[in-house]
């Protein structure tokens, strides 16, 4: 239950940079990553402010209001709001990061499935063109699998190739959503 | 008296043999989709908006509102068998369901959580039909300034009231109408945020972004964290009630829903907060008070019934104002836009067959969720077994599917990793989810409105605050903001200057 409030609490906050740390500077940053977050969003809101100046608006304006006030009232929103996020998290305040029932906050972050996973994804992006949907989809359900510890070889390639032909049959026949069916499809 | 016809005819297009399957798909799907751990209600919602996709709009929302609750019951059978809820409603199931499961009365525990569903939606809708004509023939009156003050309050609601921190809150939803405002202005055609892109000066699409932030982003998340050793689900047989199990339940079943339906109706209420007030109205007001947090059937019964009834209050305000309270909501109204359907107190009047039929069917799922799910619970809890990479692997399939069914492009592929990998960076640093989906969906809608009313009163701001209405609603965004503040007060004149101290300690946010 995350209702309680987790507004900076005094004790938790004032974790400076102890003697105890050797890191220094970085276990200093370590400890702040969440001043990333308020740089994307700076960033962001630099972004949209630059759009927004560019912008040509000598189109007629219908309005006392056009197309860049909306924009600019957003960009500055972005900016302050990092600024204060930033002040939040310097003076101890922490995001506090999401359970769920298969998460585990105690061990630290898998990054080497999460890529493999982002891998994959992008992966079946590109060839859901050239290969169709059965394929494409097969081997994304089937990388994702093994990215996520599945170690059954004869099992999860066939579970992800009838998955993917399921799902493209019950789309594009019986739903009437049009998915491609590649050159697989054009064989069968 | 009206509205009871318009019902009738409802049933008339609900009933047809076609609607009546797609309602039972619907049901089954939501229900199975809903089970399997690690998926609300909002994630089952949007993972099956592309079944929907083929179909005319009647026939698509009776589907979708029979996976909304099928979903919704599904999650419960999760947190009784499992003790894990897979969104913060459920949590209250878990609390005294779970202990009843242990105690070997879990079919007891899924039959007080099923017919609790059936009482609070019926009880749920029954108000919705009485309440939603009303609220639109009142609502058909306002104006452009007073939809920007709804909107303004929905912002302020979902950033204020949920969520740890007022300001992770605030950044979610500016991150939210940045995404909202790619595209071409709908007023102009000025192109922002672009980049001369053609494929992005269509807009960024709203099921993208929501299937990106609650299913990828989800996935993601879990995979980066993964429990190597998840729970046991209690095996379960067939649920039913024995008598003294029903006179301990039936008054809860009727209270429930009372509780749950106006926190439905209002912005940011969702279920979480009734479930819990539920819960504790039921502790107070049972005869068996000893048995809370062991295994008190009451203790399913009134939460379940409120939270489905709240489900029900939810329809109010989306359909009635085009205003979604919660994250399921907020992708139902995606739905409607996906068919080019703007709900509001129009649509009664413009689209009364879609409306009527979609209320109609609400109560023809209910009866068909509790056919169903009565008998099939031990089959769900199969599902609880199912092995976590396929999980979410799954997930991940159905969200590519889905993304690439709106517009069979690969290139929607990679603006929904993109958002999906905002999603991680969002529950890794505590951003709630729910105000950037709400800022994409209502963003564009409150930027015409604002400039639809400045342009009627000439640029004069005045403008947005010349009707009673707007003036209102900007009174209740006064409170919400200043609430935190006068709560301060009110603690400094009670407790003298250590409360004081402290609270300004706390004041970070």
């Amino acid at each position: 239950m995350t209702t309680e409030s987790t507004e900076p609490a005094g004790p938790a906050g004032p974790a400076e940079p102890t003697a105890a740390s050797g890191g220094g500077a970085r276990a200093w940053l370590r400890e702040r990553s969440e001043l990333g977050v308020c740089l994307l969003l700076f960033a962001l809101g630099v972004l949209v402010l630059t759009d927004a100046l560019t912008m040509d608006v000598d189109i007629a304006q219908r309005g006392p209001i056009g197309p860049r006030t909306v924009p600019f009232v957003v960009g500055a929103g972005l900016l302050l709001v990092g600024a204060l996020l930033a002040v939040d998290v310097l003076r101890g305040g922490r995001g506090e990061a999401e359970g769920g029932e298969d998460v585990d906050l105690d061990e630290p972050a898998d990054w080497r499935t999460v890529l493999l996973l982002t891998g994959v994804f992008l992966g079946a992006a590109v060839l859901i063109g050239p290969l169709g949907f059965p394929i494409a989809g097969a081997l994304l359900f089937w990388g994702a699998a093994y990215a996520l510890g599945s170690r059954h070889h004869g099992r999860d390639p066939l579970i992800a190739a009838g998955l993917s032909l399921f799902t493209y049959f019950v789309f594009d026949n019986l739903l009437g959503v049009p998915l491609p069916g590649g050159p697989l499809m054009g064989v069968l | 008296m009206d509205s009871l016809n318009s019902l009738i005819d409802g049933f008339g297009t609900a009933l047809t043999p076609m609607n009546l399957l797609w309602a039972a798909i619907g049901v089954l799907l939501g229900t199975a989709i809903g089970v399997l751990p690690g998926i609300g209600p909002a994630m089952a919602v949007a993972l099956l908006l592309p079944v929907t996709y083929g179909l005319d709009p009647t026939g698509a929302f009776i589907m979708f509102a029979g996976i909304y609750y099928g979903a919704m019951f599904g999650g419960s059978t999760t947190s009784i068998l499992l003790n894990t809820p897979g969104e913060s409603a459920a949590v209250v199931a878990a609390i005294e369901g779970n202990p009843m499961a242990k105690a070997g009365r879990g079919a007891q525990a899924l039959a007080a959580a099923a017919i609790g569903h059936f009482a609070g939606g019926m009880i749920g809708t029954i108000l919705l039909v009485v309440l939603a004509p009303t609220v639109a023939s009142l609502a058909i009156g306002i104006g452009a300034p007073d939809y920007f003050a709804i909107m303004v309050l929905a912002f302020i609601a979902v950033t204020s009231v949920l969520g740890a921190s007022r300001i992770r809150g605030i950044a979610s939803l500016l991150i939210g109408l940045t995404i909202g405002l790619v595209g071409l202005d709908q007023m102009t055609g000025q192109q922002r945020l672009t980049f001369g892109s053609l494929h992005l000066a269509d807009g960024v699409d709203v099921v993208i972004v929501a299937v990106g932030l609650f299913a990828i982003g989800e996935a993601l998340w879990v995979a980066a964290h993964l429990r190597r050793s998840t729970g046991k689900p209690i095996p379960v047989g067939r649920p039913w009630l024995g008598r003294a199990d029903l006179k301990r339940t039936w008054k809860p079943w009727l209270r429930g829903p009372v509780i749950g339906f106006p926190f439905g109706a209002i912005p940011a209420g969702g279920a979480e907060i009734p479930t819990f007030l539920s819960y504790v109205t039921e502790k107070r007001l049972s005869k068996h008070r000893d048995q809370f947090g062991k295994g008190a059937i009451e203790g399913v019964a009134g939460p379940e019934a409120a939270a489905s009834a709240s489900a029900a209050g939810t329809l109010v305000s989306m359909l009635t104002l085009g205003l979604p309270t919660t994250a399921v909501a907020a992708v139902m109204l995606a739905a409607f836009q996906q068919y080019g359907i703007q709900p509001g107190p129009l649509l009664f009047e413009r689209e009364p067959e879609l409306v009527w039929g979609l209320i109609a069917s609400l109560f023809v799922g209910m009866v068909l969720l509790l056919a169903l799910n009565l008998p099939l619970a031990p089959v769900w809890a199969k599902l609880l077994r199912i092995p976590r990479p396929y999980l979410y692997a799954g997930i991940l399939f159905f969200a590519a599917v889905g993304a690439y069914a709106v517009g069979g492009e690969s290139l929607d592929l990679v603006i929904l990793l993109v958002i999906g990998l905002i999603g991680f960076g969002m529950r890794r640093y505590g951003l709630p989810v729910l105000p950037a989906v709400i800022g994409v969906i209502l963003g564009p809608a409150a930027e015409q409105q604002l400039r639809r009313a400045l342009q009627i009163s000439d640029g004069s701001v005045t403008g947005l605050v010349n009707t009673p209405f707007s003036v209102t609603v900007y009174a209740v965004v006064v409170l919400i903001v200043a609430w935190p503040l006068i709560g301060r007060l009110i603690a400094r004149l009670r407790g003298g200057r250590k409360t004081a101290e402290e609270s300004r300690t706390v004041s970070g946010g």
